[in-house]
């Protein structure tokens, strides 16, 4: 039968926030790219909640960012609040946050990618995979239609035999009642992808002009916006920010979820999928935290030409009915009017296990994939997972070396490593206390971390590049000078510390030992400083956390050197565990069916013991002089 | 917390013959010998000292003298580890062992693993690739003997205070980390100072353990010996005896897994963990049954047995079955109730059994001081041995209780100094972690998982 057969490099499936760090990434190197959606009004919705960013989040944008991705870019364009989380707290754990314009953040995104050279746009279904001797070669329409590709990417995100569920009603269709995927997860199984399906849920929507914010605590942004970017310049985008509201549930509210469970899909056994703990259905929180008289609701604007608001902290799956009832009871919200229903959804995923760490699927060559497909959550980590594998992919087609970040790289390494090695029967969700070694992956030095990483690849231009060089240079030479400027424990020293409440010297030292104190700090000891030049508020910043936390971040280097160690063996994909003697039978089953790349990655799979991992090291040891060895 | 790769074992076996040798290897091996040890030659460093020579001096802790050693200096690449190796020879002495390698450890080495020295000769190309089945083999027989030893010989009460403590460290840290997770649900300011004194009674909670480690009450240790016999033959009276005869020091043991009672003999400087079975009556066939296999059961792990015979009656079938059970064990036979007119005599017993055999009564106290003297003669000989893998157990144990400290102490200056309370957790954790290793708990998911279960968290 004659139909449509083209050709492209990359095929991406999928325009959620995935899908488009893949595509562009892609494309940007150079690649013939044609990304594929049911709705090309869809193009980097958020079908959630409205902001970017927030604990540890925040990280994974910056970390986009310096690998040469969109994300920060495109937020800090349609931004309409932001907020530096945590600031009281460690450098590590600051983590920004910016409400969106959920409108201009999809129109934003539409534009950059309708005018990217060698990037395609297409409105179509793709609803089988193209799979050859275990190599991709490409993808077929629900029309038949037939694109013959090097790599295909998929970031499906909750699309694949979505059903939107409230009460006794079950849609068959993705989030905002579009078009759900109803194919592709066939092809997928008889490819022998393991699936899995998971839920999540979204509150409801409602009209601003119902809302009584004077019964509302006021949520400001912060004065001095910082932008997630590191190519925006902060002066650019200090502007009028709208402002967010909370207020709170109560007694009554909880009633009427308490005697309303019985409706509720989730405890009537309609929804099958999985959820995540940490952001639950407000029926959740109040029956598993029943000792709490009260939970927070935020009110969000969902952009600046709207009245719709979100309800942040309540998102449910009850009746239309119930719904009405509980929202009306909480302060503020008496007289609401809702404009779209809160609602559960349900979609097939993959057990990410099925992937490297480079995200290609271990058993088939050339497909790559990223997002709520790989079994996470969140708009920011489905955007990291798509960089990446659009990274790989175009790598792949290139003939290139893959990336893979670890650990103790960045966040984005952390992330996909527990995807890749973890056992996990919910999304996945990003958090600080995921990443041992976030004393040093902090978003104030993401560029530092990984902009070299993304100029290698071909994202991160020159200019920007030699900026972190040039960076770089001032901290070292900074700190440099600050350690060999020698103060003495004179009068003019004495009467400066007593000032700041700091202890007297009893002894010379440096100003880097000074402004190690937490009362001091590089602008604080200035007057002892004659020969100082301006440098930039950035490198300030730098020269005080490096110096500061002096003490902590060494002991984390140190930690990661030996973390590095086991990272370093590197272990082949055709190694058969059963045969190995001395494994024991459960350590056998698991490195067979993961597949672990290195020793590292081995040791943090669940049922591989110590004992197990030095028989791995004998083992290497034993096979590296070997010609047929599967050794470094 | 950071983990040198230098590591430290007791190389020889633990009995009190002999001498002993503690071996270190390692890049700081050289390093933390010259910490503990004192020439007699003036500011001898061995250090700098030429590899593959013999020094001699004094192992000092501080001030404090504690064995006169020879200090062989092998330096890489020709040692067996391929590292820097020291081997301490010293007298011998359980006690003088132990000492030397809690100082070494003290010093910033740590305890070797199951079969690591012969694992980093292989891994440094030290052993042939041929044998690499038999390291295999060697280090999971340790690690299992060292997995079951850590387990069993465990204390109830000792674990369980360990299972304690740390799930109120985890709580303080799940609550940290939600609410720097969630800052706008959970409020945290100022929350260093509320901790603090939780930190501190963990702290003290620790030190505790740790004060009582090297009174066994942490682990068992000491040759674990059985008394065996049918019921009324004089087993309790036996322990009885043992325990209040010698002066010894007794700890009793609540909450031991084992369903028979322990007891810890200390005599002629031998600790006996001795396992009395008195617990177990035959009054029907049934039971008898049980009896026999419990009987069975406990020989297999003991080092030593001590089978009593009542010499006033017939042997009976009982009797000729726990020697049978025996008869490969280290074990002697006491022919009780001497006093009473005796129906069996050594002869009779000589035929069935090679055991060395004495005529006792507890009761009257005849005899016991021989046995004595027969279990010291084979343990100075070397014929009954500790199992050393219970005092590496141990040395582990509590140099993880050790580090967990040491974690609460960081936390505590942390606190001090005005530190976010986002450093407070990298400490808690370490010591949550050191502690884990105690129980054989990974630390795995327990911190999100606890986070998830406790504090409601999302949008």
């Amino acid at each position: 039968m004659a139909n449509l057969k083209e050709n492209y490099d990359v095929l991406v499936v999928g325009v959620g926030h995935a899908g488009c760090e893949a595509a562009l990434a892609c494309a940007r190197l150079g690649l013939e790219t044609i990304i594929f959606t049911v709705s090309v009004e869809s193009i980097a919705m958020m079908p959630c909640n409205p902001n970017i960013g927030g604990s540890s989040k925040g990280h994974l944008v910056k970390e986009i960012d310096a690998l040469g991705g969109e994300m920060g870019k495109n937020i800090d364009k349609t931004f309409i609040q932001s907020k530096m989380l945590n600031k009281s707290k460690g450098p590590a754990v600051h983590s920004l946050r910016a409400q969106a314009d959920k409108q201009e953040y999809s129109r934003e995104m539409r534009r950059t990618l309708e005018n990217t050279d060698h990037l395609t746009i297409r409105q179509a279904e793709i609803s089988e995979l193209i799979v050859e001797g275990g190599e991709i070669k490409g993808a077929k329409t629900f029309s038949g239609a037939e694109y013959y590709v090097k790599a295909v990417v998929l970031c499906t995100g909750t699309y694949l035999k979505a059903r939107c569920i409230y009460g006794d009603v079950s849609n068959a269709t993705g989030p905002n009642g579009l078009q759900a995927a109803n194919h592709l997860t066939d092809s997928l199984k008889s490819l022998g992808i393991e699936m899995y399906r998971f839920k999540t849920g979204t509150p409801a929507r409602v009209d601003k002009r119902s809302i009584d914010f004077s019964k509302m605590e006021e949520q400001f942004g912060d004065e001095r916006i910082v932008p997630f970017s590191f190519s925006t310049n902060p002066d650019d985008i200090q502007k009028e920010q709208i402002s967010c509201w909370l207020t709170y549930t109560n007694e009554e509210t909880h009633k009427i979820i308490k005697d309303n469970l019985d409706r509720s899909p989730l405890y009537s056994g309609m929804i099958e999928g999985t959820g995540p703990r940490y952001c639950p259905s407000i029926e959740d929180k109040v029956v598993k935290f029943a000792d709490k008289n009260r939970h927070q609701v935020f009110i969000e604007p969902e952009g600046n030409y709207t009245n719709e608001m979100y309800l942040g902290g309540m998102s449910s799956s009850l009746p239309e009915d119930v719904q009405y009832a509980m929202y009306r009871t909480v302060p503020g919200l008496e007289n609401v009017k809702i404009v779209r229903n809160a609602y559960a959804i349900e979609y097939d995923c993959i057990n990410p296990r099925q992937l490297k760490p480079t995200l290609e699927f271990k058993a088939i060559k050339g497909l790559f994939s990223g997002g709520q497909f790989n079994g996470s959550s969140g708009y920011e980590e489905a955007a990291a997972q798509g960089l990446i594998a659009g990274i790989n992919a175009a790598l792949e087609v290139l003939g290139r070396e893959q990336i893979t970040l670890d650990r103790s790289q960045a966040y984005i390494g952390v992330l996909i490593d527990d995807l890749v090695t973890k056992e996990s029967h919910e999304p996945y969700r990003m958090m600080t206390s995921r990443a041992e070694y976030r004393l040093l992956l902090r978003q104030d030095n993401a560029d530092l971390r990984l902009s070299g990483i993304g100029h290698e690849v071909g994202l991160v231009s020159d200019e920007m590049y030699n900026r972190v060089i040039e960076k770089e240079r001032l901290i070292k030479e900074e700190i440099e000078r600050l350690e060999n400027i020698k103060v003495g424990a004179n009068k003019k020293m004495s009467e400066f510390l007593e000032k700041h409440g700091s202890t007297p010297l009893k002894t010379g030292s440096s100003l880097a030992e000074l402004i190690k104190r937490p009362e001091l700090s590089y602008e604080v000891v200035a007057e002892f400083d004659e020969n100082r030049k301006p440098i930039p508020e950035d490198v300030i910043e730098q020269i005080n956390i490096n110096l500061k936390y002096d003490g902590y971040i060494k002991r984390q280097l140190r930690q990661v050197e030996q973390f590095k160690k086991m990272e370093k063996k590197k272990l082949s994909d055709n190694i058969d565990y059963s045969r190995i003697n001395g494994l024991r039978n459960e350590a056998k089953q698991k490195l067979n069916m993961y597949k672990p790349v290195s020793i590292g990655q081995a040791s943090r799979i669940s049922g591989v013991s110590p004992a197990d991992i030095s028989v791995l090291l004998i083992h290497l040891e034993q096979t590296k002089n070997k010609p047929e060895g599967n050794g470094e | 917390m950071y983990k040198t790769e230098t590591i430290a074992a007791i190389s020889t076996s633990m009995n009190n013959s002999g001498i002993g040798i503690v071996r270190i290897s390692g890049e700081d091996a050289l390093c933390i010998a010259d910490k503990i040890f004192k020439s007699n030659k003036e500011n001898k460093k061995l250090a700098d000292a030429k590899s593959h020579t013999i020094h001699y001096g004094n192992i000092v802790d501080g001030e404090e003298t504690i064995d006169e050693v020879l200090m062989m200096v092998m330096k890489a690449p020709n040692t067996y580890t391929r590292e820097d190796v020291v081997e301490i020879d010293c007298h011998g002495g359980i006690l003088i062992m132990k000492k030397i390698l809690e100082l070494i450890i003290k010093n910033g080495a740590r305890c070797a693993e199951p079969g690591e020295f012969t694992k980093r000769a292989f891994l440094n190309g030290r052993i042939d690739l041929s044998q690499a089945e038999a390291v295999i083999n060697l280090i999971n027989a340790k690690s299992d003997m060292a997995l079951d030893l850590s387990v069993n010989q465990l204390k109830g009460a000792v674990s369980e205070k360990i299972k304690n403590i740390r799930k109120d460290l985890l709580h303080e840290i799940a609550y940290i980390e939600a609410a720097l997770d969630d800052p706008e649900h959970y409020e945290m300011e100022n929350y260093g100072a509320e901790v603090k004194p939780k930190i501190e009674d963990i702290e003290c909670k620790l030190q505790k353990l740790l004060d009582t480690a090297d009174d066994g009450r942490i682990i068992t240790e000491g040759i674990n010996t059985v008394i065996l016999g049918k019921p009324n033959v004089g087993k309790s009276s036996l322990l009885n005896r043992l325990m209040g005869e010698e002066r010894a020091i007794v700890t009793d043991i609540a909450g031991t897994t084992r369903d028979s009672l322990e007891e810890n003999v200390k005599i002629q400087g031998m600790s006996l963990n001795i396992i009395d079975t008195a617990g177990i009556r035959n009054t029907d066939d049934v039971v008898e049954k049980i009896g026999v296999e419990k009987a069975k059961s406990l020989a297999a792990k003991a080092d030593l047995v001590l089978m009593l015979i009542d010499s006033s009656t017939e042997l009976e079938e009982n009797d000729r079955e726990i020697i049978d059970i025996i008869k490969d064990k280290k074990a002697v036979i006491l022919l009780n109730k001497s006093d009473l007119s005796p129906v069996i005599s050594r002869s009779d017993i000589e035929k069935i059994t090679d055991k060395d055999i004495f005529e006792i009564s507890v009761k009257e106290d005849i005899g016991i001081d021989k046995v004595i003297e027969c279990i010291e003669n084979m343990f100075y000989k070397g014929d009954i041995n500790y199992n050393s893998e219970v005092y590496i157990t141990n040395e582990r144990h509590k140099s993880a209780i050790r580090e967990a400290v040491e974690s609460l102490k960081c936390v505590e200056t942390s606190i001090e100094n005005g530190m976010p309370e986002d450093f407070l957790t990298i400490d808690m954790m370490s010591a949550y972690e050191s502690l884990g290793l105690i129980i054989g708990e990974n630390v795995g998911d327990d911190l999100v998982n606890e986070i998830f279960s406790k504090f409601c968290m999302g949008k």
